[in-house]
């Protein structure tokens, strides 16, 4: 049985439609992240989940029961959801008042609220801060506390507007780490918007891509990824998608000229536009230049870093920009920060051309 | 030279300006701040007409009223209350009452108005964010009050600073009566034109100290306040 299910969702602002037609199930200790541009709606869409907004069209059922949005008891339903707001907003009153508030609300009183805050300041890594002042915490302290005031209601459904972003990776994989937590012990169902893929990948069970007011595809990470649209490469950078004119080598290997400078080298024979790939997790990363049979060498710079708990990601511009995934331990040794100078390497048999894309790709052999 | 009928009228007089401007206050902050807050908090702003023109016409009558000259109140409550006024049965004319309603009239736009702007400046996501923890309409209002307090407490002591120092109002509607409705403010332009120069000093070095009083704990409290 659907715990969340949204039926031909439409808003309407004065004239502008941010959301069209949305319809999705969400079942219950799912998951589900929306994926999506600034301006594609994933905001407003949460807004409304969250009783905080009206729809102009549509329903929003929760276990079945379309949810009354001019009900005197919307308080009540709302009591059912939690949500973490993309701007942390706390109340100037300590950590410990921040949390509790969501319990005092409910009328809930004593020892058990003092137990329950503290559980959840634990979650958030935050133990000890109980009577700090809420508005003198750093900004990743902050979002956590306000991760630790909607979990500690227990909700049955999370709501999540980008809670990450803006954080350190520090921040980012003890909020991540406190997700799946969440989620897997107390099976509560989530709904996430977010700009971040690594994030989608490691999180979600199922996806939701939104761009300009309407839902383009749903489905696992892993069905989404398989099949691109060139929107989805546009938005996510699908990260080490390139496009340019190739050439077959003396040698028998293509060199595809992406621009920018910059000359790939690639094991399969084709002649003409390509697009092709190079998975993250194949390219070595060093801070000299390697002697190897690799044909790809290419020297940039770090530009982002995400942490992903062991692994690393990290986002190289070498002329054009590269994703890069490496072990966490690899990374401190290393010794990487922004702005770090690296070289990237990878074989030509890594460039990979069969995605199959919807659109563009126009690969002619001749 | 200084007798005990002496201090003890200044005493006399410091004190019914404290009571008077106080009860004042107190009365106009239980007015005022519940009227701040629901216009502050923008609940009557709907997309209906009719709300929208309450809200426009509620808020020009307060930012009016802010202003309004001390003396027109006195002028207006002495109508109201002189033997043949509509509440002249009562009585009420030269009493501490009748001043206590001058200032309770000067004092309730002041307090409405600053805390109004103390409310709407809360960022409008206190409010949504306690509604998303659970709250209720009013337990959120009461978030957003709260959050709004620095705003709430200056009000209250900005009109208070306004009682206190006011005359024209009080001098129109009490009277000032000797040991009955004597303040501070009258008593130093009576002294002063009966060139009792001591006791109006006396009483000029009073107020003024009062003054100062008020606006150190406005300072204090504003140094204290949240740092956004």
């Amino acid at each position: 049985m659907p715990v969340i299910e949204v039926q031909s969702l439409s808003k309407e602002y004065s004239g502008r439609q941010v959301l069209k037609d949305i319809n999705f199930r969400v079942q219950n200790g799912e998951i589900f992240v929306l994926v999506g541009p600034n301006g594609a709606g994933k905001t407003t869409l949460l807004r409304i989940l969250d009783l905080l907004e009206e729809p102009t069209k549509g329903r929003f059922l929760i276990d079945g029961a379309p949810v009354n949005y001019s009900a005197r008891d919307r308080a009540a339903l709302r009591r059912r959801i939690g949500m973490v707001f993309q701007q942390t907003v706390l109340f100037n009153m300590s950590v410990f008042d921040n949390v509790a508030y969501g319990l005092k609300v409910r009328g809930e009183n004593g020892k058990s609220v003092e137990q329950k805050v503290r559980d959840a300041l634990e979650v958030v890594q935050l133990a000890g801060f109980e009577h700090k002042n809420a508005l003198a915490l750093s900004g990743g302290e902050a979002q956590r506390v306000a991760l630790a005031q909607a979990v500690v209601t227990e909700p049955e459904l999370l709501l999540l507007d980008e809670p990450t972003a803006n954080l350190d990776p520090r921040n980012v994989s003890i909020v991540e780490e406190t997700l799946s937590r969440v989620n897997r012990e107390g099976k509560t169902t989530m709904i996430m918007a977010t700009h971040n893929m690594f994030q989608a990948e490691n999180l979600a069970h199922r996806v939701a891509v939104l761009n300009e007011a309407m839902i383009e595809m749903i489905g696992t990470f892993q069905e989404i990824f398989g099949k691109p649209s060139r929107f989805l490469i546009d938005f996510a950078r699908l990260e080490n998608v390139f496009s340019g004119v190739s050439k077959v080598s003396p040698e028998g290997t293509s060199v595809i000229d992406v621009g920018e400078g910059l000359r790939i080298e690639a094991t399969f024979q084709k002649v003409g536009n390509v697009t092709f790939y190079v998975p993250p997790e194949d390219i070595v990363l060093s801070t000299r230049q390697l002697v190897s049979s690799a044909r790809n060498t290419f020297e940039g710079r770090i530009v982002q870093i995400s942490d992903l708990g062991s692994v690393v990601k990290l986002r190289v511009r070498a002329g054009k920009e590269f994703i890069v995934q490496i072990t966490k331990r690899s990374f401190n040794e290393m010794q990487l920060n922004v702005d770090s100078r690296v070289f990237l390497t990878f074989k030509a048999s890594s460039v990979q051309t069969n995605l199959n894309f919807s659109q563009k790709e126009k690969t002619t052999s001749t | 030279m200084i007798n005990n009928t002496f201090l003890e009228e200044i005493l006399n007089i410091t004190l019914l300006s404290l009571r008077v401007s106080g009860t004042a206050v107190l009365i106009g902050a239980l007015i005022g701040v519940p009227i701040g807050t629901i216009l502050g908090l923008g609940r009557f702003r709907g997309k209906q007409f009719l709300m929208r023109f309450v809200d426009i016409t509620l808020r020009s009558i307060v930012n009016t009223f802010m202003g309004l000259p001390p003396v027109v109140v006195g002028l207006v409550v002495y109508l109201l209350l002189t033997a043949s006024g509509p509440l002249g049965p009562l009585g009420l004319l030269y009493t501490p009452t009748a001043m206590i309603i001058t200032q309770l009239i000067m004092a309730v736009p002041i307090i409405t108005g600053v805390t109004m702007s103390a409310v709407g400046s809360v960022e409008r996501a206190i409010r949504e964010k306690a509604l998303s923890l659970g709250a209720t309409d009013r337990q959120a209002a009461w978030m957003v009050l709260r959050e709004a307090r620095m705003g709430v407490l200056t009000a209250i002591i900005v009109a208070f600073g306004a009682a206190i120092s006011e005359v024209g109002g009080i001098m129109i509607t009490g009277g000032n009566i000797r040991w009955v409705t004597r303040t501070l403010t009258t008593a130093i332009v009576v002294e002063t034109n009966l060139g009792n120069f001591d006791l109006a000093i006396s009483l000029g070095v009073i107020l003024l100290f009062m003054a100062f009083i008020i606006n150190l704990v406005l300072t204090i409290i504003q140094l204290r306040g949240p740092r956004r």
